[in-house]
């Protein structure tokens, strides 16, 4: 009896210590995956399958947490970043998160990438409690905190962006008769549908809407059909390799549309360049970041910034590709999350600053587009602004436009 | 191949029913993950036994199963999502769905021999994904989107964590099967399969009606591989046309092929080679850059080649085939027999 009394004492005092030490260290408060000296970051996307020319943006965001590192990381902590393959595979995903979240205990999972492998652990992240961070997909569901409270996108989703060519098209060309190109999956559904609920009771404007598989060779045959329809507007839904073929082969036919390119191939070196300057003149497309390869962002401070960083930390990539300026563009508003995060590195916290940017610069963003998020915004990039081929590089023209607004 | 031990056999079900138990006591060692982990090599084990049933035991080779898997997938997440089935009545749903599906296959293949039927096989692999998209479908698949599921929760109550019962209720699933192909492979039918792998015309001849169980085991193999398909639809709870590409066939062909051609025991180990070394590719290809700082920059998919071809050659007739050659030139070298060397090349010959 007396024994156990006494272990009872002792633990009650030991329990009081410890809360009184909980008081005195208040300023600094973790999650699994924080400490004084580290902070763990999970990713996972395609280095390996059908998607892994994606497999650049993990590699930058490996190089950018090594730089962050070798500058003395964040807050004094270094950063622990755990880059898995998940070759583009749904219940590989599934898997390699699981493994991040459960077996290495990360504070919290980024720029995980493509729109099926993220709804697969969509309902998962959110039961665990993880954040779920500015992910690498333009599908237009990420922005719902209401249901979904630990997930946030970053880039402008592809529905708004149709919505607001079809918005254009129907202002600007007269008596349209709309053909269509898109990859048939879930990214050139997502556009699809954004333009449709565009047009709105036009919809029937559209006289031809042809697709192909991301596998297929060419699309020559699609780009054939769509001018034998009589259309005078195209809207352009595909990847770069078939966005450069389309504009080259529209270009050889003889078809002169009023052209609408989505952004995901407004790249000048990957699409423009190998279609032909010529074929490419007046071509609309909208976008949010600067082009790497657009000779007007030459003597921009944060272009000349990512220049000089791609040099010294990914010596030999090629700098004309887009998605290391993207990949480049997200890690900078990951780490500024992580900073204003200070001492308090709880998954809460990292919700709570990521929900708390007002008119914030990232880098590479064009002008006068800023980061906006709140409690009950999680789309921290609403807004584009139109642009249209000229010479050698896109002209902006027109108001920034935010998504709100149309 | 002779058959396991049947003592050992209970020890390892006793094994498997006990350890998942232990989470409590050792949180760390039995995590949910890796209750997870055991799960989907249980499911790839079934898949791979029924590529088995057809390639190991019949002889017709399949580089489509990823879409006998597809539709079962696909046919439990529709029966949950617009039916609201209960997950475990979707088993024997998806089982005859792609028995029929499998029979019907059969069919025409039977005109087919050898690489033609692996030709035929691997264009209904490319062409199920597509099927799946397809527009006039869309409403029952999904599209490209796929299917939202909820995890099977745990009747009654019972004190067991999401993963603990997912676990039991596959490996459950998992033995009836083992069980059930088991018994028919030790029947008359069984034995008619095999002399059809090994000698069709003589098959012929001794009154099998070979047209009849080639289709039935086409259609046996293919519902197999659906159960398999809708249990990973109740784990992963999501399905999509990217999950069942036609990678995963060859996936399946690797884990066959690694684990033991024509072997129950082979099917279990193929399946839990093809999820160990997946992950484990990786996780090597890391540790040669990073930890043992060589110049190497190997994709986790090289690893993974390097790694079948060394088991290839170390162990042509599979890892089961190799185990049991090692065991028997063991016993020989124990019993000293000095005559052994000649041995081996009889191994090769029996059928």
């Amino acid at each position: 009896m007396n024994t156990s009394r006494r272990g009872f004492l002792g633990g009650a005092s030991t329990a009081a210590v410890l809360s009184a030490s909980g008081v005195a260290l208040a300023q600094k408060k973790y999650d699994d995956g924080a400490s004084d000296t580290e902070i763990k970051i999970g990713h996972c996307c395609p280095y390996s399958g059908p998607a892994s020319a994606y497999g650049v943006i993990g590699k930058l965001h490996q190089a950018f947490w090594k730089s962050v590192n070798e500058a003395g990381g964040i807050n004094g902590r270094k950063v622990n970043f755990i880059t898995l393959d998940d070759g583009y595979s749904p219940p590989k995903t599934v898997e390699v998160v699981r493994q991040l979240v459960e077996q290495e205990k990360v504070l919290l999972l980024y720029q995980t990438l493509g729109t099926p492998t993220n709804t697969a652990i969509h309902k998962y992240v959110n039961q665990k409690k993880i954040p779920h961070l500015y992910i690498s997909t333009g599908a237009s569901k990420w922005g719902d905190p209401k249901h979904f409270p630990w997930t946030m996108g970053f880039q402008p989703d592809y529905h708004t962006e149709g919505a607001i060519y079809a918005k254009h098209l129907l202002s600007t060309v007269k008596d349209a008769k709309i053909g269509v190109l898109m990859q048939n999956d879930d990214y050139g559904k997502d556009y699809w549908e954004g333009f449709k609920e565009g047009l709105g009771k036009e919809a029937n404007r559209v006289v031809k809407h042809v697709t192909y598989e991301v596998t297929d060779p060419t699309v020559d045959s699609q780009v054939i059909q769509l001018k034998d329809s009589g259309a005078t507007a195209f809207f352009n839904i595909s990847t770069p390799k078939f966005a450069a073929q389309a504009i080259r082969k529209s270009a050889d036919i003889g078809w002169k549309p009023t052209q609408y390119l989505n952004n995901v191939s407004a790249s000048v070196a990957a699409v423009i360049k190998p279609a032909g300057y010529e074929a490419s003149q007046g071509i609309l497309t909208a976008a949010y970041l600067k082009d790497p390869t657009d000779k007007q962002w030459d003597n921009a401070p944060d272009m000349k910034t990512w220049r000089a960083w791609m040099d010294k930390n990914m010596a030999g990539a090629n700098q004309a590709d887009a998605n290391y300026a993207f990949a480049y563009s997200v890690s900078s508003l990951m780490l500024e999350t992580l900073k204003r995060c200070g001492d308090t590195l709880t998954r809460d916290n990292v919700m709570k600053q990521a929900a708390g940017y007002s008119k914030y610069v990232v880098p590479l963003a064009l002008p006068g587009i800023t980061i906006n998020t709140s409690p009950t915004d999680y789309y921290p990039i609403q807004a584009v602004q139109l642009a249209r081929f000229k010479g050698e590089s896109w002209e902006l023209f027109g108001d920034i436009m935010h998504a709100e607004s149309t | 191949m002779p058959a396991f031990p049947k003592k050992w056999l209970l020890v390892i079900i006793a094994l498997a029913v006990v350890i998942p138990l232990l989470k409590p006591v050792l949180p760390d060692l039995v995590s949910d993950y890796r209750l997870f982990l055991v799960s989907t090599m249980m499911i790839a084990a079934i898949a791979v036994l029924g590529l088995n049933l057809l390639t190991g035991f019949n002889g017709q080779i399949s580089l489509g199963h990823s879409a006998f898997y597809a539709v079962g997938a696909y046919t439990a997440a529709i029966l949950m999502d617009k039916l609201d089935v209960p997950y475990y009545a979707t088993l024997p749903v998806a089982a005859v769905v792609c028995f029929i599906v499998g029979y019907l296959f059969g069919l025409p293949a039977l005109k087919l021999e050898g690489h033609y039927l692996a030709l035929a096989t691997f264009a209904l692999a490319l062409a199920v994904p597509q099927i799946l998209k397809y527009k006039w479908l869309e409403d029952l698949t999904g599209g490209v989107q796929g299917i939202v599921l909820s995890k099977p929760e745990p009747p009654f109550g019972i004190p067991l964590s999401e993963d603990q019962w997912l676990y039991y209720y596959i490996f459950v699933v998992m033995v009836i099967l083992y069980w059930a192909a088991n018994n028919m492979l030790n029947s008359r039918s069984g034995r008619a399969m095999m002399a059809i792998r090994d000698y069709h015309i003589a098959a012929d001849t001794m009154g099998i009606d070979t047209s009849l169980y080639k289709t039935v085991t086409f259609g046996i193999s293919a519902a197999y591989t659906g159960i398999a398909g809708a249990l990973s639809a109740s784990a992963i709870a999501f399905v999509a046309p990217d999950s069942f590409n036609f990678f995963l066939s060859i996936k399946f062909l690797i884990g066959l092929v690694v684990g033991g051609v024509g072997s129950l025991t082979g099917s279990i180990i193929g399946g839990i080679f093809y999820v160990l070394v997946d992950n484990s590719a990786q996780a090597l290809s890391t540790f040669v850059k990073n930890d043992l700082g060589l110049p190497f920059d190997l994709s986790a998919y090289t690893v993974f080649g390097i790694l079948l071809i060394v088991l290839m050659y170390l162990m042509p007739m599979g890892i089961v085939g190799g185990v049991y050659i090692l065991i028997r030139r063991l016993q020989r070298a124990g019993r000293g027999a000095p005559a052994a060397a000649s041995r081996p090349a009889e191994a090769g010959k029996g059928h």
